[in-house]
């Protein structure tokens, strides 16, 4: 009798049984379900974190919002009082910056954004720039 | 029209974007340094370790632990309408190091922050810098309490080459980490210019 308590108390549909609730129990919609679970889009690069996110004239169109999800409406959004960058996007958004790259991705491939490309790594930017972020700097 | 199809709303200018990173141990003032120069308040953006970590990181064992995450803050300074400096705080934790590798490239520099009367905090940060010949300024905090040090005696407490630059800042002082961040990107164009021209001098 109390060997078959025992095991029933260890199933997991036990009232008993430790439970999550409300925050605990983390995000209702996990990241990835967001982006029908991929964990990349058909852009040809990775977008770095710095890069910035520019709408395209034709994401002003009413009508997209019929075909894109709700987090691909956010973004561009987002983006149109001021363009924003991926990681900005991910912090406004409350998204992991993965999951942001995707979503942008999908919008970059529909032709409603396009995304800057910064300075390409290993590659220090020109040195006049450097100058004026001196300048810009000392101007603070 | 002259220019052909124009949208309604005046088109967006599309800033060149720098980034410049802060490391340093925990607790040693990363966030406050980003903090006191950023227009925005710090943000905090995550990464999912199952995406992020995926070459790295031996998730056997663990698959349901899909939602670990890992922080990082950042910053943001609009020197121009046309050119925005990002600053972004290393994630602390030793296990999330792989993340520096994607935040390290193409940025201009990076601050090592350090704590005299910790300084072996940031030994792993001059460490990953000098491997991955990444420009790095060491900037002491200069917290209450703590006893000063000319920067010759960090310079050599921390082995450093004599090319790298050394101050003093208070990472809650806007004009002190502007000081630091000057340093940084000076020390970029030093760089620079020294490739550019190796047969000069």
């Amino acid at each position: 009798m109390s060997a078959e308590s025992a095991r029933s108390s260890a199933t997991p549909t036990d009232p008993q049984a430790s439970r999550w609730y409300d925050a605990e129990a983390g995000p209702v919609v996990r990241p990835y379900a967001m982006t029908r679970g991929r964990t990349s889009s058909a852009s040809r690069h990775r977008l770095d974190l710095i890069a910035i996110v520019v709408p395209e004239p034709e994401a002003d169109d009413p009508g997209r919002d019929q075909t894109l999800s709700p987090e691909h409406v956010e973004i561009i959004e987002l983006c149109s009082g001021m363009p924003q960058s991926i990681a900005e996007l991910a912090a406004g958004l409350d998204l992991p910056v993965g999951v942001v790259r995707v979503l942008v991705g999908d919008l970059v491939e529909d032709e409603l954004v396009h995304v800057t490309r910064p300075v390409p790594p290993a590659e220090l930017p020109d040195v006049n720039i450097l100058r004026e972020v001196i300048n810009g700097l000392r101007a603070l | 029209m002259a220019f052909g199809r124009s949208s309604r709303k005046k088109r967006p200018v599309e800033p060149v974007t720098l980034k410049i990173l802060v490391a340093g141990g925990f607790g040693v003032g990363k966030t406050t340094l980003v903090g006191a120069v950023s227009e925005i308040r710090p943000l905090r953006t995550e990464e999912s370790l199952s995406e992020a970590g995926r070459p790295v990181d031996d998730l056997a064992g663990v698959e349901a632990k899909t939602t670990t995450t890992v922080a990082m803050d950042f910053g943001r300074i609009t020197l121009r309408e046309d050119l925005v400096l990002y600053l972004f705080g290393t994630p602390g934790q030793d296990r999330f190091w792989f993340l520096w590798d994607e935040l390290a490239q193409g940025a201009l520099g990076a601050v090592v922050l350090a704590d005299t009367r910790r300084l072996e905090d940031c030994f792993a940060a001059v460490d990953y810098f000098e491997r991955r010949a990444i420009p790095f300024t060491v900037a002491v905090n200069c917290f209450e309490g703590a006893d000063k040090f000319p920067t010759e005696t960090v310079q050599a407490a921390l082995d450093l080459d004599p090319e790298v630059p050394v101050l003093m800042c208070d990472a809650r002082d806007r004009g002190s980490v502007r000081d630091v961040l000057v340093t940084v990107v000076e020390d970029a164009v030093t760089r620079e210019n020294r490739v550019r021209e190796p047969a000069a001098t």
